[in-house]
């Protein structure tokens, strides 16, 4: 088995908490996020259910210790608490002193605050300040200023995959010696734009969402940031650092098949799979468990199902959808499910796939629907998006 | 019924930018989708706006549009018959 | 592993003629607006009409100009298609914004937002192309093309007889773009494009294009450049670049009297335009300095043109009159440096040899 990344750090804020330590007490207690639209001004509020977090921009805004006027977009806010709350938990205190790189995930940026204040551009320049938000880089900008790195700092857009491709490519970059130490993972915050979007695809479930299940009806969308802080083994030596896990597999594919919807034998996701077990140099009968992508799309989940069976065969391990927790929280997911499956090895618990009753026909796989206790070694992510983009992770216990 | 048919031709060949195809080129009884017009199912979400926005129907399940959508021909006939506009 | 990284194919499409053989050497296209389109080829020879009818700009010219960097090539299936683009597929993005805002929030139709992701093109050359491998999209504004280099390089260490497809696309839309007149980022007063690198007013122009090439570690192959090496950092006062380019070539072991020419990203802002002109001024007095975006405009993929240009130069083993910005004469053409920036973000360093 490869050695892998190290991993010192971690943070999330989600529609089931601010911090690690909530998120894990609302996984543990088995209670999701999902519920009615309150901060997005949308009149789809009663049609969908969402993984909305609680919180308005100011209150945000107090989180951070923003000035009043300042350029975040919610999406930038949320991504400055997560990844201040990953540095704070790896111990470091010099962000900017050794080779930092900030690598982030984001689908549609600062969407939330263009189309808030995209109309009223031309008639006033009271949100002038905004106008760059229209560039999903300005995002991580935004994140990397406040944080004080300078160096290497990049965003990933591959809609849903994002942040588990920006682990996967920092990950790679400790590996080859070209950064020290790097802060990856990913943010999304609602946005009218992206609730329409998913509406237009008639997707969006009008209820909570159930992966995995028959009578699934589609996706609740969420919004999230988490990242993980990733340092090279010559760092976690020198400042005799607390290792929280490591990535040790990754791989990013394409299915070539459609614009949006996945092939139906699951190829893209199935050759994610295969090759990120080839890299962690492990043997499929050696994951412990599996977070599954698990949408609750009819398309998804079937389709991830399929590749599951062709990976695993009939010895599919334990596995859920964390999903119907917290919504689908776009690019943010690669990194919220990181955290979870982390959370996974570190607490030996398997986080349930809730609501979920009946299996699919076309393909009856049993998802974990209770909290169990059980040792976990490794763990094998999922995150797919549209554009046929496929990743897969493997995580193991240090 | 034959203005229906004409004008739905008309509209598929707008909204779905289908730029090197003439009115005259789909029979009624084409089929939409696969080896007719070789429609696929993003065209079939933008057909489901186009029978709200223009008709007044509303689908709720995409799965419904496989049959509504078989034909121009079966096409106008559902519309003829749930048409609220 | 080597690590080495080589250019065997490589497109632009761009504001000026350069699909169009030599034609950019010999003719110039003098722009006169402040926000300007990139110059179509003919798409249709390199797409199909049904695959078409839902491309936006961008794209058609990403599909196109990787198909042109592939053909050139001799490669028929990539390792890997990594995209850079600041903006993705604005025009779509906007027209669906519009929607949303304008009809609110009803009648809308799927194929827009579809379009909008940012890795559409990169998705849409894998399905043409159906190729499976490894597929990622950096939206770094100035540095999004950079960055996707900088992976292709990496996956260029990790394996060996690697393939890689990389490009910069960016598109024009007409609402989101005129907003940077807004904010300053664009001129407010008129200008004649060609002049844009004397210009001392605040703001620049905005223009697309789309730039894509093949890179790979066999040096086997009929190449045309080497890549030395490929950097970015975030931000940097003036004096901090110097300290970075110092660094850069050290690394390399490169001299700056060993440099035939530098591609500044120059842009006419003179707010911005002082990080070249600190170096043009000092470390590279005596080096023949180089200038392109008074011709191809400014956008967040524009840098992946020197690219193209630095290719064409060691090419030609001559300039076109119009982008010199000194009057230094060099008559070989062997070492390239690229520079550019974005209002003092997002640099970039380059080192290209010839092969």
């Amino acid at each position: 088995m490869k050695n892998g990344v190290a991993i010192t750090g971690m943070g999330i804020i989600s529609s089931i908490g601010d911090t690690v330590e909530d998120n894990l007490h609302a996984l543990r207690s088995e209670i999701g996020g999902i519920s009615r639209i309150e901060h997005v001004d949308t009149r789809k509020r009663d049609e969908i259910m969402v993984g909305e977090i609680k919180k308005t921009n100011d209150e945000l805004i107090n989180m951070l210790g923003l000035d009043t006027i300042n350029s975040f977009s919610r999406t930038a806010m949320l991504g400055a608490i997560a990844a201040k709350e990953a540095i704070h938990n790896a111990g470091i205190t010099d962000a900017i002193t050794s080779r930092t790189g900030f690598i982030s995930g984001t689908s549609v940026g600062g969407m939330d605050t263009t189309e808030k204040h995209y109309l009223d551009y031309t008639n006033t320049d009271t949100y002038h300040r905004y106008i760059e938000a229209q560039h999903a880089g300005f995002t991580t900008q935004s994140i990397s200023k406040y944080l004080g790195i300078r160096g290497y700092v990049s965003t990933i857009s591959t809609a849903c995959s994002s942040a588990a491709n920006a682990i996967m490519l920092g990950a790679r970059m400790i590996e080859a010696g070209q950064l020290d130490r790097v802060i990856v993972g990913g943010t999304d915050a609602l946005s009218k734009f992206t609730i329409n979007g998913f509406g237009t695809l008639m997707i969006l479930s009008d209820d909570v969402c159930t992966p995995f299940d028959e009578h699934r009806k589609g996706l609740n969308l969420g919004e999230a940031a988490a990242y993980l802080v990733l340092e090279s083994d010559q760092m976690v030596a020198q400042e005799n650092k607390k290792v929280l896990a490591r990535v040790n597999g990754w791989a990013n594919t394409n299915d070539a098949f459609h614009q949006t919807a996945s092939s139906s034998n699951g190829e893209g996701a199935y050759l994610a799979m295969k090759e990120a077990l080839e890299v962690a140099q492990l043997d499929h009968s050696q994951i412990d468990y599996v977070n599954a992508h698990g949408t609750a799309t009819p398309n998804n989940d079937l389709s991830e199902g399929i590749a599951l069976t062709r990976i695993f065969g009939d010895q599919v391990p334990v596995f859920s959808s964390t999903k119907a927790y917290t919504g689908h929280t776009l690019a943010a997911a690669g990194s919220v499910e990181a955290v979870f499956s982390i959370l996974s090895m570190q607490e030996e618990i398997i986080f349930p796939n809730l609501n979920f009753e009946t299996k699919m026909e076309a393909c009856p796989i049993t998802p974990q629907t209770k909290l169990s206790s059980q040792a976990v070694k490794t763990v094998l992510s999922n995150s797919f998006g549209f554009g046929g983009n496929c990743s897969t992770l493997i995580f193991k216990k240090q | 019924m034959a203005d229906l048919q004409l004008e739905l031709k008309e509209k598929i060949i707008e909204q779905l930018s289908l730029e090197d195809i003439e009115v005259s080129d789909i029979d009624d009884n084409d089929p939409l989708f696969g080896d007719g017009l070789g429609l696929d199912s993003i065209d079939a979400l933008e057909l489901i706006v186009l029978l709200e926005k223009d008709y007044g129907i509303k689908l709720k399940d995409p799965k419904e549009g496989k049959a509504i959508f078989e034909s121009i021909g079966v096409m106008a006939a559902y519309i003829e018959n749930n048409r609220t506009k | 592993m080597s690590g080495k990284c080589f250019i065997n194919g490589i497109a632009g499409i761009s504001a000026q003629l350069t699909t169009d053989g030599d034609a950019f050497f010999d003719d110039v296209v003098e722009h006169t607006e402040l926000i300007f389109r990139a110059i179509d080829p003919d798409y249709k020879k390199y797409i199909k009409p049904a695959a078409m009818r839902r491309m936006s700009k961008s794209v058609k010219m990403g599909v196109t100009a990787s198909q042109m960097a592939l053909d050139q090539a001799g490669i028929e299936m990539p390792d890997a298609i990594i995209t850079g683009t600041g903006m993705g597929c604005k025009q779509d993005s906007e027209k669906f914004l519009e929607n949303i805002l304008h009809n609110d929030e009803q009648f809308l139709t799927p194929t827009l937002f579809i379009q909008s992701t940012h890795n559409t093109v990169g998705g849409q050359i894998a399905l043409g192309l159906n190729c499976k491998a490894y597929n990622v999209t950096y939206v770094q504004a100035a540095a999004s093309f950079e960055v996707a280099l900088m992976d292709a390089k990496l996956k260029l260490l990790e394996k060996e007889n690697q393939h890689i497809l990389v490009g910069g696309i960016d598109e024009i839309a007409k609402n989101s773009s005129r907003l940077h007149t807004l904010d300053g980022h664009i001129k407010s007063e008129p200008l004649a494009v060609i002049d844009l690198l004397f210009s001392t007013s605040s703001g620049t122009v905005t223009s697309e294009g789309a730039t894509f090439m093949t890179v790979t570690n066999d040096s086997s192959n009929k190449n045309i450049a080497e890549i030395l090496d490929v950097t970015i950092f975030n931000q940097a006062t003036p004096e901090e670049v110097e300290d970075e380019l110092k660094e850069f070539m050290q690394r390399n072991s490169v001299e700056i009297s060993d440099l035939d020419a530098v591609i500044l990203g120059t842009n006419g802002d003179g707010d911005f335009d002082l990080y070249y002109h600190k170096l043009q001024q000092g470390v590279f007095a005596d080096v023949q300095q180089i200038g392109y975006k008074h011709l191809i405009g400014e956008h967040h993929t524009a840098s992946a043109f020197a690219y193209w240009l630095g290719c064409k130069i060691f090419n030609k083993q001559q300039l076109p009159e119009i982008v010199k910005m000194n009057k230094k004469e060099t008559s070989s053409f062997k070492t390239i440096l690229l520079y550019n920036q974005y209002r003092g973000k997002n640099h970039s360093f380059a080192l290209l040899q010839q092969c």
